[in-house]
């Protein structure tokens, strides 16, 4: 029965219809699976009994003709979700045994739909890195590794992997700077980071409020349609998501792409850009030009700045929202003689690196005196990068880019270690979609001389995913990445 | 805008962190190093532009006045490290 | 002239003051979630997960908040601005669960205005609003519960404040009461805030310099925080001046500080200095979009205002023929300006007003009930005064009259007919009584005759002592004064 965790989403809702396999049986196929791939540390925490009960209800639902949308799909969830009685963390320290006692709207509209829980996922710790070694869980292994232990991306990086090791059938994955793409190219899965205020936040762990979002990883563009169709809607309890019409991404499946107008940036072919990766970005735009697209090139001309504007936004709202964690109400408490040295104590202990450097940083961009130097300039380069985009979309309806500049990298690679910006330099082709607040997606064109994944990214206008699930369709048909995998 | 020891410490106070006496250094030669490669948005003329602040276009939906959460005291301390009498507890403040 | 000179051996000073008011907003729900404003409920169950600062969790304005702000804006005269925004301002406290309090900084809600206060000198004069903005309360610490430990209670952490900051326009502690009184009057009025400051729903902070007079430099000052009464708010003004003074000619210099008043000694001393000093980091709040308000929304609001204490006062002079004191007193307390209003509808006014400040306030004051708890009602309280100046009784029956109301809340027009206490003025009646007397003491009429009109007052005591006090003192006057010629 292992072969069931190779169906799609789409693939398994079918066959749980006919009644070929039941909702407790794919379960199961996926639980033994994540036992088998323990090594890849893709789970922080399993829940298959969960998992096994919910299942066991998903059968009774098809049986009496009321399953959801999503019925009996078993899907890991990023531990940055609040799972209500099911230990949440951010993958952090300072979350210590943490069990919310709520639910976050993106995780109850699945379960709503008839998904089930097969546990937590791997993460950097609050969602801050770009090759999951953040996590106080240790990293990821990415499936793609051959010799030698490579990273899956981060920060949603165990989602990226279980879906790439067949142990979940999709996950939840959210995206302050490209942590569902960036891990999505690196493990060969596709993701989607929607238009901002397209999911509700509510019950995500906040990194940086103003760019967070949630989206879904999974093993085709119709099952990131799929999920992504479940996951959004105006929700009341978070002010800044959108009331925006949430369409039937899958209507725009299979549809003809003659006349579309791709953008083609020339600011993403910096000096240097790795050549396997230029080619592919060119094999990308041939594909979509013989299915009767228009190419257009166009400029973004302020990408430059957008990762240096990005490292002053994110971490001066990342140093407000992690002020919560201060072992006072839940998490981690190392004690302390008066209350200030249990907070010192309590989240230096609590945090690990990459969350200190960055709360140290945004709390030094917001302090007085350097405010306006800092977060204010960052704050008006960022309208800049989104007018870039707004100027670009007259011109074209949709932007093709290389997701990352690189392919998976070694753990524990040294410049990275050395040097933090290395590491932030991943996000490159990235962040500016979160800065002016775009969907994008992220889906396998190749693979590398190594065998490893490449991803190229398509962006698209606020509230317009559906042209993306569209032009993505067409690149999927014809790169047939599934099938040489 | 280089940075001084003195100013990390400030900061790591500020953010509620400690630093070790012997990783001051470290700690102020990379904030030194990040600043400056951000400070290349220095290159950007930015005279007349209004900083964003949301990248949604719209603005706040207000809530209706109405009793709709609480009384859930033992869900709100279920996390606590400590509690008692049904307040969280703390060491104590020194005012 | 109400400004306070201090004048010293070495010179003349004048105080330069203003004040930073708190005021709890009148709502059901919190300012940012849905739990109960309610008062003196067991800890911290009027929680919302959003007001213990839960990971994940996120703000929604409550919208009578913001109408109870606008509403008070109006009522202050003041600037209504349709765009605000809302910040966070970042500290770590215990009572504090986000680590941030989230408020308004750079855009206000409300902008400039003033309000005229009364002096006792019966001068008014007008003090400048320099804004309001609104924002979240903390929870609380308690510390004398235990030895080693403080107790935190978030049920106030979350509820609405409206802070009003004035320009420094006091130049005298009376200043200051008068303001504090007369804001606690309009905030009552308009029902936006119970104004106790015993119960910390209005609560003051003080900001207190010197200059000599006659310049108008403006020197450093100091910061009093939560003096919690109107009586304390000026004394921590007069002696704070004059400590001021004290140092300067002296040559010492004032540093910028936050002082704490300390009522028992109704001095101020400087709180304990912190390691490093605040540094609020405030920057624009990622979770909430900005406020914007229509002009439909300000008329709406405009609409449901309520004649203020001023436009009263002026109204109860003017119309009413009341006196300005009178007016004044009668205006501080909307519910008293209320019961004044129906107790004099269709009577004298002026002697209702008489009425209610004189014997009517003694008796509240002797029988220590509230207004709302009154056994004469307005009603009664105006057939009585309607009783004595249509002459069906005279003042001396209308005390009694009185009494027996206060004891058993009774109509006043029963009692008089009850206890047969309509005064005679049936002359021919009334001359009757007056020839008896008349007639029974020969020596004073001769007495009298010659000379001694003094014994005119013995007379009508006679005569009123014989009509049970029942006749009227004027016919009695007037009668006494032909027949004795």
């Amino acid at each position: 029965m292992s072969d069931l965790t190779k169906l799609t989403i789409a693939e398994a809702l079918d066959g749980l219809k006919k009644k070929e396999f039941s909702a407790v049986e794919l379960t199961q196929a996926y639980i033994k699976e994540m036992e088998n791939k323990r090594r890849l540390n893709a789970y922080v925490l399993e829940t298959p009994e969960i998992a096994l009960a919910q299942a066991r209800v998903s059968d009774e639902k098809y049986a009496n003709g009321t399953n959801g949308a999503l019925e009996g799909i078993p899907l890991g969830i990023k531990d940055l979700f609040c799972t209500k009685d099911i230990r949440t963390t951010a993958c952090s320290h300072i979350l210590d045994g943490f069990e919310p006692q709520y639910e976050s709207t993106v995780t109850s509209k699945l379960l709503n739909a008839g998904a089930s829980v097969l546990g937590k996922l791997n993460m950097d710790e609050f969602a801050m890195g770009g090759s999951n070694e953040t996590s106080y869980y240790g990293p990821v292994v990415n499936p793609w590794s051959k010799d030698k232990d490579l990273v899956a991306g981060g920060s949603s990086g165990g989602s990226a992997a279980a879906v790439a090791a067949g142990m979940c059938a999709g996950a939840t994955g959210t995206d302050t700077g490209g942590s569902i793409r960036q891990p999505s190219a690196f493990c060969g899965v596709t993701g989607i980071k929607p238009t901002y205020g397209r999911c509700s936040r509510y019950g995500i762990i906040a990194f940086a409020s103003s760019l967070d979002q949630a989206g879904p990883i999974a093993k085709d563009v119709r099952d990131c349609a799929l999920l992504l169709k479940t996951m959004s809607g105006y929700d009341a309890k978070d002010s800044t998501s959108a009331k925006a019409e949430v369409p039937d991404f899958e209507k725009f499946l299979g549809q003809d792409i003659k006349g579309l107008r791709i953008g083609v940036p020339a600011e993403y072919r910096p000096e240097g850009l790795n050549e396997e990766i230029a080619a592919y970005w060119d094999k990308g735009i041939e594909i979509l030009k013989a299915r009767g697209a228009e190419i257009v090139n166009i400029s973004l001309p302020h990408t430059k700045y957008a990762l240096a504007t990005y490292y002053i936004v994110a971490p001066a709202e990342a140093s407000s929202n992690l002020a919560r964690y201060d072992g006072l109400r839940f998490g981690l408490r190392v004690p302390g003689e008066h209350l200030d040295n249990m907070y010192i104590n309590s989240r230096t202990e609590g945090f690990g690196k990459e969350v200190k450097r960055r709360i140290m940083i945004g709390t030094y961009v917001l302090s007085a005196g350097y405010y306006d130097a800092y977060y204010l300039k960052a704050q008006k380069v960022r309208r800049l990068i989104r007018q870039d985009f707004l100027n670009a979309f007259e011109k074209c309806d949709v932007i093709l880019t290389p997701t990352a500049p690189t392919a998976a990298f070694p753990i524990g690679d040294k410049s990275m270690a050395e040097n933090p910006i290395n590491m932030w330099l991943n996000d490159v082709f990235t962040v500016s979609v979160n800065l002016a607040g775009l969907p994008a997606m992220s889906l396998p064109i190749g693979l590398s001389k190594e065998g490893l994944p490449l991803g190229l990214q398509l962006i698209g206008k606020a509230f317009d995913e559906a042209t993306i699930f569209k032009a993505a369709d067409a690149l999927e048909a014809d790169v047939k990445f599934m099938e040489k995998k | 805008m280089a940075i001084d020891t003195e100013t990390v410490k400030r900061v790591a106070f500020l953010s509620r962190l400690k630093i070790e006496d012997d990783k001051i250094k470290e700690a102020e030669d990379e904030f030194n190093k990040i600043l400056n490669w951000v400070e290349q948005l220095n290159e950007v003329n930015t005279d007349g532009v209004e900083p964003l602040v949301s990248v949604n276009d719209s603005h706040l939906i207000l809530r209706e006045d109405a009793v709709s959460d609480g009384n859930q005291s033992q869900a709100v301390l279920k996390n606590a490290p400590q509690a008692q009498y049904g307040y969280f507890t703390v060491p104590k403040v020194v005012e | 002239m109400s400004g306070m000179i201090i004048e010293t051996a070495k010179g003349k000073w004048e105080i330069v003051c203003g004040l930073e008011i708190h005021c709890q907003i009148i709502s059901k729900s919190k300012m940012f979630s849905g739990a109960s404003t309610h008062y003196g409920s067991d800890a911290n169950e009027n929680v919302s997960f959003v007001d213990a600062g839960m990971p994940g969790m996120l703000p929604t304005l409550n919208e009578h908040c913001v109408y109870q702000a606008v509403k008070t804006g109006l009522g202050l005269n003041a600037q209504i601005n349709k765009y605000s925004e809302f910040s966070r301002k970042n500290y770590f406290y215990a009572d504090l669960p986000q680590g941030y309090q989230i408020t308004q900084f750079k855009f206000p809600i409300v902008g400039e205005g003033a309000i005229s206060i009364d002096l006792s000198d019966g001068t008014t004069k007008d003090i400048r609003i320099e804004r309001m903005h609104i924002e979240q309360d903390a929870g609380k610490s308690i510390h004398d519960m235990a030895p080693d430990k403080s107790f935190i209670d978030l049920n106030r952490a979350g509820v609405g404040l409206m802070e009003i900051v004035t320009k420094p326009d006091f130049r005298s502690p009376e200043e200051a009461g008068a303001f504090l009184r007369k804001l606690r009057s309009i905030v009552r009025y308009l029902g936006t805030c119970d104004g106790n400051m015993d119960e910390g729903s209005m609560r003051c902070d003080v900001n207190v310099s010197v200059r000599p007079l006659g310049s108008d430099e403006l020197r450093t000052r100091c910061e009093m925080k939560n003096v919690n009464s109107v009586k304390f708010v000026m004394q921590a003004i007069e002696n704070e001046a004059k400590r001021h003074i004290e140092v300067y000619e002296s040559g010492g210099t004032i540093a910028q500080e936050t002082r704490q008043f300390d009522p028992s000694t109704g001095q101020t001393k400087v709180m304990r200095k912190k390691e490093f000093a605040h540094d609020y980091r405030y920057f624009p709040e990622p979770d909430l979009l900005p406020l914007v308000l229509d002009d439909a929304y300000i008329e709406r609001v405009k609409k449901d205002m309520v004649e203020l204490p001023d436009a009263k006062k002026a109204r109860f002079v003017n119309e009413l023929g009341l006196t300005a004191y009178d007016a004044m007193i009668i205006c501080e307390n909307r519910e008293t300006a209320d019961f004044f209003e129906k107790a004099a509808k269709g009577h004298d006014a002026k002697k209702v007003a008489n009425w209610l400040m004189g014997d009517f306030f003694a008796m509240l004051n002797e029988k220590k009930v509230e207004l709302k708890d009154s056994p004469v009602s307005a009603e009664n309280l105006g057939k009585l005064v309607e009783l004595v100046t249509s002459n069906v009784i005279n003042g001396k029956t209308a005390k009694d009259v009185f009494a027996i109301m206060a004891e058993t809340g009774g109509d006043p027009e029963k009692i008089v007919e009850e206890k047969g206490l309509k005064q005679v003025t049936d002359s021919g009646a009334i001359e009757a009584v007056i020839d008896e007397v008349i007639a029974s003491s020969p020596e004073n009429v001769a007495a009298y005759k010659a000379g001694k009109t003094a014994l005119m007052g013995w007379f009508v005591g006679q005569v009123m002592k014989a009509s049970k006090g029942k006749a009227n003192p004027g016919m009695v006057n007037q009668l006494l004064k032909s027949k004795l010629g």
